[in-house]
This record gives structure tokens, sequence and C-alpha cells, in this order.
């Protein structure tokens, strides 16, 4: 019996050479224990060194080798061969992205949404170094943690129609992001960040699809994010419109 | 050099993939229901009416065409209110300690209200 | 070529380091202008993947002393004490800068930090985020940084160079990824924090990108690279693929078993096995140890065979699903993931995997190479604290500390505006953009594959430089490295075009790894005595008379050239390396 292979199609796209995009086939060697990323590798190394992808870390956690396969939002490097073989994997680069080249996405307008959210600890004090840690029980630590586990590798941006249909959304990380640190029990920013959120472009647009939530590769759930942050926000509102002596 | 591609969304996105379309679908049940409201409000309209308009408007929404029209009507809201109920414990978090209440029993807390609030207007409605 | 881009301080990489280098920087001094530059997005930087935690003393019934002490002995005396104990001095501080800034720190129920134990640490002082330490760490350090207005980066540029002109650093040449243009950056200083090199052998816990860009820059700029033979192997990577199952498995309970079922590491000399986890003994040993235990295990055919090799089973099950999902999360979807075994009911098959590299480009304390202008601090340098064998979570606060110390001294002298030579940049500049073009993108001669050549390399490298090596052997690896160097120019691309040519980066890598690799070679084959991590089979003892000195290697265009360098020793004179008792 001659060695098993498995066909990849891999989605083409050179902007020095190109006007539109095509599909390439390779077929090569399937091994059992190999992740999609290990396929792309070998055709790089020895078959087309022209194919450009990213890639690092090859155990899901730099974010950097999302791909879209047999049409969904995958880590190449977290998706097995054996779940497609003995069929063809499909492989183009994130949906909802330009593409720069190949499976190269361009992430310039991501990187500018986190930026927008403020993330980072915002205090009103800053209390000395010498004065050591501020104090967060587990249960305070717990209120955020799962929002911190985001690795930015966009998937729900290419799962979400939302984005697709209105790329000026600020999308499903970049809220989760802004509620990682609104419920940090060491921050005093959420004001900073309502702006932005609730802003013409922020959490109203989410229609609730959710996909971006199956997407997530690390559970970070930003669809509850965002339906969190719009309560919240809610709340903020009425507290506001109903009580203006608040002080809030 | 032609720069960045940027993909086209074709018009027919949300067919590709069952949760989108699954998604549309609750949005579109949102038809039905404005429907079934503007129906309520003939019927309270033509109940101001008098007597006679009421019972002509009746037997108009006795028509199958109508009775069919109400049984989707009433699918669709079920099927809304299942997916709406199914992600509130996406919205509501709570938690106890550390931990955070599974959303099996948050999405069951909706159900049992929603359960004894049906029965409660059936009792209502049919006692008389 | 005619863009310059200036800035007061360039910095060269995004990762632990190189963002703690440039916020340190902006805050020493606010009026200076920062640029990152680094050849990926910075939390793609592999101090995302660290997962066991950082060292810092914060506990009552820890001390300095006994934080420098275990440094020390763990280094096996190779370790500059004077840097030891700034380090161990400034590492709390660090830490808890950390935590100002938001991160994620695990805690005790009072809400103070909590501490895990780690290998080769006599008191568990060992910070940790559960098992994800480097990647809170690195994101909560590059979300800060974009609040630095002054803070600009070049993300996804590759640097190729150092410009040196009136013997000082002057800035960079770097590729643009996206637009495959060769650019010039600029500055009053440069500050190094390009990570490791575990890419040059084949078998690491190592990202793609850990491919010594950063020594091999300073390498060719002239400034050594000191103790390059010191090669960490970690005790516990998984089979095939190498990822890494964090030492806090073990700081947790875990223990090592060979196929017997039996905690072998009891036979080398590191302690008896009850009650466990014991501090700074058997599996909580340090990792040089471990790994050599590991391969005499092997050679009495008490591992088990698999199709990548020999391995022992880590096994954490008696620690309990509910410890192993609070504590070691990680650990456990990565096992189920890549190994396909879940460690809640059933061991995990590991074996040794080059992991750290305790050499690197040769600064002082204050993170200054002796080229005037150039920084260098993270895993790329070497100043040292780690010696002949680090300790684990030492290096993510090491990274902290001294990128902190480098930025904070190139900003003073940034600020003093020294003269631009900016006409011999640019022309140099210019030539090496003409090197880049004429060696790869516009040659059609040659026949020889990127990927196959870097093979080759990585095999030398794991034949010749491994956990135990001899004479013959490593005079075997560099007559490779040589003449694989030899063969380089015949390297032929299939891809001639410039927006993101990946193939051509990887060409520039091998380049640099080729240099690392001979840097790391040359220098095991010189220092002819077992230290630490650098084992000879045919030099057994360490020998303090003649080698309690750093190497250093200079670049030449034959064999580097090996000098020494008196290692610093102030409180602890050079003894013997006790564990488990
Ligand atoms: C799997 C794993 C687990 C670990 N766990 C721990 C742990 O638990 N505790 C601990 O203390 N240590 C741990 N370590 C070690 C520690 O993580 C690293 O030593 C440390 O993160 C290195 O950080 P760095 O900033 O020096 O480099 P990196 O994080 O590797 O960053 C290097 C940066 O340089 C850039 N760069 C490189 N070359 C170029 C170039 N040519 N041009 C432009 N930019 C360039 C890269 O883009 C990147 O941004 C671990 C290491 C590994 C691999
Ligand atoms: S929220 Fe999840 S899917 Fe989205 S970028 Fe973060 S980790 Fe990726
Ligand atoms: S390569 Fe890092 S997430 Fe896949």
């Amino acid at each position: 019996m001659p060695d098993p292979t498995i066909t990849l199609e891999i989605f083409r796209y050179h902007p020095e050479q190109n006007e539109t995009p095509s599909f390439r086939r390779y077929e090569i060697p399937y091994r059992e224990d190999w992740v999609v990323l290990d396929a792309i590798n070998y055709i790089k190394d020895h078959i087309d060194g022209t194919l450009a992808y990213r890639w690092s870390c090859r155990m899901g956690v730099c974010g950097s080798c999302g791909m879209m396969i047999n049409g969904t939002p995958r880590l190449s490097c977290a998706a097995f061969l054996r779940e497609y073989y003995p069929n063809p994997v499909r492989v183009e680069p994130l949906a909802n992205f330009p593409v720069e080249r190949d499976l190269v996405i361009a992430l310039d307008d991501f990187m500018h949404k986190l930026r927008e959210v403020n993330p980072w600890l915002i205090r009103a004090h800053e209390q000395p170094l010498s004065d050591g840690e501020y104090r967060q029980t587990p249960d305070e630590v717990a209120a955020y943690k799962q929002y911190s586990m985001c690795i930015n590798c966009m998937l729900c941006y290419a799962a979400c129609p939302v984005y697709a249909l209105e790329p000026r959304f600020l999308g499903p990380a970049a809220i989760a992001l802004a509620q990682r640190y609104n419920l940090d029990s060491r921050d005093q920013g959420r004001s900073q960040r309502e702006a932005v959120l609730s802003s013409e472009d922020g959490i109203w647009d989410c229609t609730l699809v959710g996909e971006c939530t199956v997407a997530c590769p690390e559970h970070v759930d930003p669809a509850g994010a965002i339906q969190r942050a719009k309560l919240a926000s809610t709340i903020d509102w009425y507290k506001r419109v109903l009580m203006p002596w608040g002080g809030r | 050099m032609t720069g960045p591609y940027r993909r086209p969304v074709p018009s027919t996105w949300w067919l590709h993939n069952r949760a989108y379309f699954l998604f549309m679908l609750r949005e579109l049940t949102s038809v039905f229901i404005a429907a079934y409201l503007i129906l309520l409000l003939i019927l309270l309209y033509r109940l101001n009416a008098g007597r006679g308009a009421y019972e002509s408007y009746l037997r108009f929404l006795g028509a199958p065409g109508m009775v069919t029209f109400h049984v989707i009507a009433l699918a669709a809201a079920l099927f809304h209110t299942v997916t709406w109920f199914n992600l509130t414990p996406k919205v509501l978090v709570v938690r106890v300690g550390a931990r955070r209440v599974p959303a099996p029993i948050i999405a069951g807390v909706n159900y049992a209200a929603w359960i004894v609030f049906s029965a409660l207007v059936a009792w209502i409605v049919l006692r008389g | 070529m005619n863009e310059i881009s200036e800035h007061d301080i360039i910095v060269v990489g995004g990762g632990a380091a190189g963002l703690r280098a440039a916020i340190a920087a902006v805050q020493a001094d606010p009026r200076l202008d920062v640029a990152i530059v680094s050849k990926v997005y910075p939390m793609r930087s592999h101090t995302v993947s660290a997962e066991g935690g950082a060292a810092a003393v914060i506990k009552p019934n820890d001390s300095l002393d006994e934080h420098i002490n275990d440094t020390i002995s763990g280094s096996d005396w190779l370790a500059d004490q004077d840097v030891v104990e700034a380090f161990v001095r400034e590492a709390p501080h660090e830490l808890i800068q950390l935590e100002h800034w938001g991160c994620p720190w695990s805690r005790e129920p009072d809400g103070s930090i909590a501490v895990r134990p780690f290998g080769g640490m006599k008191i568990e002082r060992t910070w940790f985020a559960a098992d994800k330490v480097g990647f809170h760490l690195l994101h909560t350090l590059f979300q800060t940084s974009l609040k630095f207005e002054t803070i600009k980066r070049y993300d996804e540029w590759y640097g190729t160079k150092l410009l040196v002109e009136n013997g000082r650093c002057q800035g960079i040449v770097a590729i643009e990824l996206r637009s495959g243009q060769v650019r010039l950056l600029a500055a009053n200083a440069v500050i190094l924090c390009t990570g490791g090199a575990g890419r040059i052998y084949p078998f690491t816990t190592n990202g793609a990108i850990k491919t010594g860009d950063g020594m091999a820059m300073a390498y060719r700029a002239g400034v050594p690279l000191k103790d390059m033979e010191f090669v960490q192997y970690h005790p516990t990577g998984l089979p095939g693929t190498g990822i890494l199952i964090t030492e806090a498995a073990r700081g947790e309970g875990g223990i090592l078993v060979n196929k017997d079922g039996y905690r072998y590491l009891q036979d080398y000399g590191l302690g008896p096995p009850e009650p466990w986890p014991r501090l700074r003994a058997m599996e909580l040993g340090p990792r040089d140890k471990l790994s050599q235990a590991f391969v005499h295990e092997t050679r009495k055919g008490r591992t088990f065979a698999g199709p990548y090799g020999d391995y022992v089973h880590l096994d954490v099950r008696h620690l309990g699903e509910e410890k192993i999902n609070t504590k070691i999360p990680f650990v456990r979807e990565l096992a189920h993931r890549y190994a396909g075994i879940d460690p809640v009911h059933e061991p995990i098959p590991v074996r040794p995997v080059v992991h750290y590299m305790m050499g690197g480009v040769h600064t002082d304390v204050s993170g200054a190479t002796p080229l005037p202008g150039l920084y260098a601090a993270g895993e790329a340098a070497c100043v040292s604290i780690n010696g002949a064998n680090r300790l684990g979570s030492n290096s993510l606060t090491e990274c902290l500390v001294f990128g902190a110390r480098a930025g904070r001294h190139a900003a003073a002298l940034a600020a003093q505006h020294p003269p631009r030579d900016r006409a011999a940049l640019a022309a140099q500049a210019r030539d090496e953009a003409s090197r880049i073009a004429a060696t790869f993108i516009r040659k059609d001669t040659g026949a020889e594959r990127v990927a196959a050549l870097r093979a080759e390399m990585t095999r030398a490298m794991e034949e010749g430089t491994g956990i135990y090596r001899d004479e013959a052997s490593l005079r075997k690896t560099c007559d490779v490295l040589r003449e694989l160097r030899d063969r380089f120019p015949s390297i032929r691309l299939d891809d001639r075009s410039l927006s993101f040519n990946t193939e051509l980066i990887a060409a520039l890598e091998l380049d640099f790894m080729l240099d690392v690799a001979e840097a790391v070679a040359h220098s095991a084959l010189a220092r002819t005595e077992s230290r630490g991590s650098h084992q000879r089979t045919d030099h057994p003892r360490r020998d303090d008379t003649r080698f309690l000195k750093h190497t250093l290697a200079y670049r030449t265009d034959a064999a580097p050239r090996i000098d020494y360098l008196d290692v610093v020793i102030t409180r602890w004179p050079p003894a013997e390396r006790v564990y488990g008792r």
C-alpha cells in the first residue's frame, strides 16, 4: 500500500502578481499526529517556498496562526489533519480581514481597536510600589480572569457577520478586553472606556449572533462580554437619567 | 502592486453556515411577531368599533389562512423565546464565590418562570 | 532607499524584555521618543509561551540571601555574584510593578500574592498566574505600553544589521515585511531584546521565531557572545513536538517515573524520594541534573521507547482533577491536545528538550555591551545571573529587571543626544540593501534549500552539543557547521518577491543561526571541564582553577576566537552543588 496522502487547497494571493486570488492544490504525506500547520510547513519546506503565512508557538498561545479551515476560523496549530482526512482541507486567510498575501491578513484595524478601549489599569491614585501589591482575593480574580485569556487570534472577528458587514464595529475581542479591565477590582477606569463602548460602533452594533464565542479557542466568551457590557451600560444610563444627583 | 485584497461579502453569506442561518431565522421571527401584534391591535380597534365589527373580524381570523399564520407565529415566538432564554446565561453572570453559576441553571430559572407565568395566564383564561 | 526614521532609542524586540525596556526608557525621560522594532506583533513574542512563573522574594519565610544562594549554586558558580545580588534585590519591585499594571497573579485567600515551589529553589518564591504566566505577563506589558504615546512601534519589521559608525551603535537596518523595503532606523541607543536561539536545535520548546537574530547581529558588530556553550535542556517536553510541560507540574507535586514506575531521580544524587514535593530535591532538583539523569536511565534501558525517541512518565494523577484544573489547566489542555492523554487519568510522556540559552550578548550589570550605544537584555543577553544553569522562573524576572535597567541606562545616554553620522549610516544601509538583494532576491544560481540546510544544522547541533558532549563529536559538529557556512551562499529561494517574503526571512534567520551555532559549538569545544549544563564525558570534573571564567566568543571570518573573563565572586566562594539533602 502506498503511503497515505492528503490534499490541501490553499488560497493564494500575491499583490505584486495577481489582481484576484486563486486556489492551489498540494498533495502531501498524511500523518495522524499532524496539525494543519505542520502540513503547511511541509509544503513551505519541501514543495513551494513562496507560500506566506504566520506562525510561531505551535502550541495555541501566540495567536498568530488563525486561518479559515474548511470555512471555519481555527488556529492551524490546533486543527488536526485527522479531523478532515481523507477529504481535502481547504485553507483560506481569516475571513473579514484584507489579505496582504496568501494566508497573511492585515491586522492594523484590529490593533487600532485594541488601543481604543484603553486596555490598561486606570487608577485615580497609584499606590507606591513600596507599599506592596494591591490586594485582590481569588474571587475578585475570578471575576475578570476569563476575559483576560484572549490571545488576540482574531478568530472571533472572522466569525462575526456584523464585522463583515460593518468593519467599523469595535468587535468581540476589543470589547472583551474592555470588560477585562472594567471587571478588575483594581481598576477605576470604567467611565473612560464607556465612551468607546457605547459609541455608534460599539456594543450596540452587536446583534447577538454568538458565533464569536463558538469560534474562540480560549473560552473567552466575547459574546457574553458584549451582552454584559450592554447590561452594565443600560443600568448606568438609567442611573444617570433617574438619579442625576447620583454623582456618577 | 495591487495592495491588500478585500474579499467581497456575498449577499447569501447567511446561507453559508448553520449558525448564521439560525441567526437570520431568529431575526425573521420578529416579522411574524410584529404582524401578530398588528392583528392584535386591529382586534382591539374592532372591539371598540362595536359588536358587528368585532364578530366579522373574528370570522376573518378563523379563516384557514389566518389559522396557519397564527400557528407559524406561535412557532416563531417559541423559537425566539427558546433561543433567547438559552442566551441569557451569557448576559447574566451570577457568581457564588469564585464559581460561576452554571449556564443550565440560569437558563433553567428562565424556563421555570416561563412555565409558571404561562400556567397563570392559562388559569385566568380557562377559569372563566 | 531614502527614508530615515529617527528615534532617541530603538528597542529591537517586543517580548517581556523589550517592552519593559521601552516603558522604563519613556518613564525615565518622557521627552524621549522610543521605537520598538519587532519581527512579530509584540503579543506573539515567545515570552507568551512561558508557563510556570516568575521568581522574587515576597514571603516572610524567604530572604534575599536564600534566593541569591539558590541562584548561584544553581548556576554552578558561573553567575556573577554582584549581578545576582542586584537581580534578587530588584526582583520583588519589578513583579509588584507588574501587579500594579494589572497582571492577574494568582492569590492567597487574603488577597496577597500566592507563590509556588520551583526546581532548584529552597523556598517557594515563584509568582504565578495559573500556568500561563508568560502570556499574562506579556499581554499586561503590551497593553500597558499602549498607554505611552511616546512609544512608537514597527510591528513586523525584521532587523538585519546593527549600524556602527564612529565606534558607536547608531541604529539598525530592518526589512518592513509588508512592503519588503529595506529601511534605515537611526537612534542614539539600541537595546537588543531579541530572545533566545532554541531553533538551532531540532527538538525545542522554542517557537519558530527564536532564531538568535540579535545575538548574531551583535556578534557581527564585534560584540562577544558570552557563555554560549551553556544550553538548557528542560527535562519535561512532549515527545515529537517538544511542547513544554511546565516545571510547575512538579512544583505542584508531579513525579517522574521510569518504565518500571520507579522514581529514578533518587539514583542520581537527588535525594531520598519521600516526602514530596520536597524543595531542592528529587523532581524539584535543577534542570541540568534532571536531564542528565534521563540520559543515564535511557542507557540503562529503563525508559519507554516511542516513535519520537525515549521517554519517561510525568505523573500528576495524585493531585486530583480539582487541583490540576486550578493550578495547571494549560498542562491538561496541552497534554490532551498534543499527546492525546488526560493527565487526570494517565501519566504524561516526557523527555528532555532544548529550552533556554544561558549565554548571549555580553553585557554589564546595567545591560550595556562593550559597544557604546548598544544594550541588551532578556534571553538575548548574558549579564550573567544564569551561569551554567538557569533556575526555572528566574528568566521572566530577569527580562523585567534587566530590561528596565537597560531602558534606564539607554535613556540616560540618549538624552545626551550624541551627534549622528547620517550620510555614513545611509551609505551602510544602502550596502545592506544591496547585499540582501544580491544574495537572495536577484540571484538565480545555486541549488540549496533553506529548509534542508537548516535541518542539517539542527542535526549537527543535537549530535555534537547535546546533554553530554566530547571532543570528537564537538569537532565534527564544528566541521559540519563550517561546511554549511560554505554552502550557504548557494541558497536559492523560490520566492523573489518583496511583499511578505517569509522565505527570505527564513534564509536570513538561518544565516544568523549558523553564526550562533558556531559560537555554541566552539565555546563548548574550548571548555574542557564539566559544569552545570555543559557536561563533557572526556572532562567530567568541574575545574575552578582554569574555568571559573566566562567564555567570550568573538566572530572572525574563520572559526570564532575564544577568550575568557573572570567570574565575579563576592560572598559565595565556589562549593560543591548539593541537592536532595
Ligand atoms: C515554553 C517556554 C516556557 C518558559 N517558561 C518559563 C517560566 O515559567 N519562567 C521563566 O522565568 N522563564 C520561562 N521561560 C523562558 C522565558 O520565557 C524566556 O527566556 C523569555 O520570555 C525571553 O523573553 P525575551 O523578551 O528575552 O524574548 P522573546 O519573548 O523571545 O522576544 C523576542 C522579541 O524579539 C523580536 N525579534 C527577534 N529577532 C528580531 C529581529 N531580527 N528583528 C526584529 N525583532 C526581532 C521578536 O519579534 C520578539 O518580539 C520559558 C521559555 C519557553 C520557551
Ligand atoms: S476573544 Fe477568543 S477568538 Fe477572539 S481574539 Fe480573543 S482568543 Fe481569539
Ligand atoms: S502558532 Fe501560535 S497559536 Fe498557532
